[in-house]
């Protein structure tokens, strides 16, 4: 069972006030602009002169955090047509403090009524779109903290950071 | 522009993109399961030297061609992939589905 550590969202917000740097992506969740929105992460933390491996897992862990909002947030199927309605979009927040990028992904999807039973290793309830279950978990494999905040109805935001450089 | 899927002694190879994600994923997902679905290949050779970005869309898609080429006795091989492609195929528990090759 994953257990969560309310701290690392409380510990979000605090360290916000001492970012150097900060950053706002909102988009329309189209399959599209995940690759967008992976890359826009990875550039924006390049001042804390990251290796090749740390960039690559922010974007990883930025992906599967981006396809779960379009994905089970929004039920948007790749290849099929659906209309947009008002409130989608996703949103990303990320920020620089010393030798830490903070990032935090807002949906406003249908959430999730059990947080800890979706964070658990190949665990999907969309087996039919081929979803591995293992998006949470690749998150927490590559970033330092990882925190999950959903419930029905309310959206489900995402919040992860990672030490760059001197490990 | 080399063909994404090609056939050759009942082996299907797929060249995988670039950055391989839920975006891309459909596409080789329906590409690959007419050509096994239809008996035209048992064996999948996924070839993974163009591929520089692999999240667990890229899983979703080697597990379910598995599945289906295993259900025929097929085997299931990747090739070219680089240390971040099998660090993920690792971590994901595929490594008993799928041979990696140089």
């Amino acid at each position: 069972m994953v257990k969560q550590n309310r701290e690392i969202q409380n510990s979000f917000y605090k360290s916000r006030e001492d970012a150097v740097n900060k950053m706002e992506l909102r988009f329309t969740p189209l399959s599209e602009n995940e690759g967008f929105a992976r890359v826009a992460v990875a550039a924006f933390m390049t001042e804390l002169d990251p290796t090749l491996e740390e960039v690559e897992d922010v974007k990883t862990a930025v992906s599967e955090a981006v396809t779960n909002s379009i994905i089970h947030g929004y039920e948007r199927v790749e290849g099929k047509e659906q209309a947009l309605e008002g409130e989608q979009w996703v949103l990303i927040e990320a920020y620089l403090t010393k030798g830490t990028v903070h990032i935090r992904i807002e949906d406003k999807g249908v959430g999730m009524e059990d947080v800890e039973k979706a964070m658990e290793p190949l665990f999907t309830t969309k087996p039919e779109l081929e979803r591995s279950g293992m998006g949470f978990a690749f998150m927490e494999a590559f970033m330092d903290e990882l925190y999950v905040e959903s419930g029905p109805g309310d959206g489900t935001v995402v919040y992860m950071s990672k030490q760059i450089g001197g490990q | 522009m080399e063909e994404m899927f090609t056939i050759e002694d009942n082996c299907l190879r797929i060249v995988m993109p670039e950055e391989l994600d839920h975006h891309k994923a459909g596409q080789i997902r329906e590409g690959a399961d007419e050509y096994l679905l239809s008996g035209k290949a048992r064996h999948v050779v996924f070839d993974f030297s163009k591929t520089r970005f692999m999240d667990s869309s890229g899983i979703g898609v080697i597990a379910g061609r598995y599945q289906k080429a295993a259900s025929y006795g097929g085997k299931v091989v990747a090739i070219h992939a680089n240390s971040r492609i099998r660090k993920i195929i690792m971590l994901s528990g595929l490594k008993d589905m799928i041979e990696i090759m140089d």
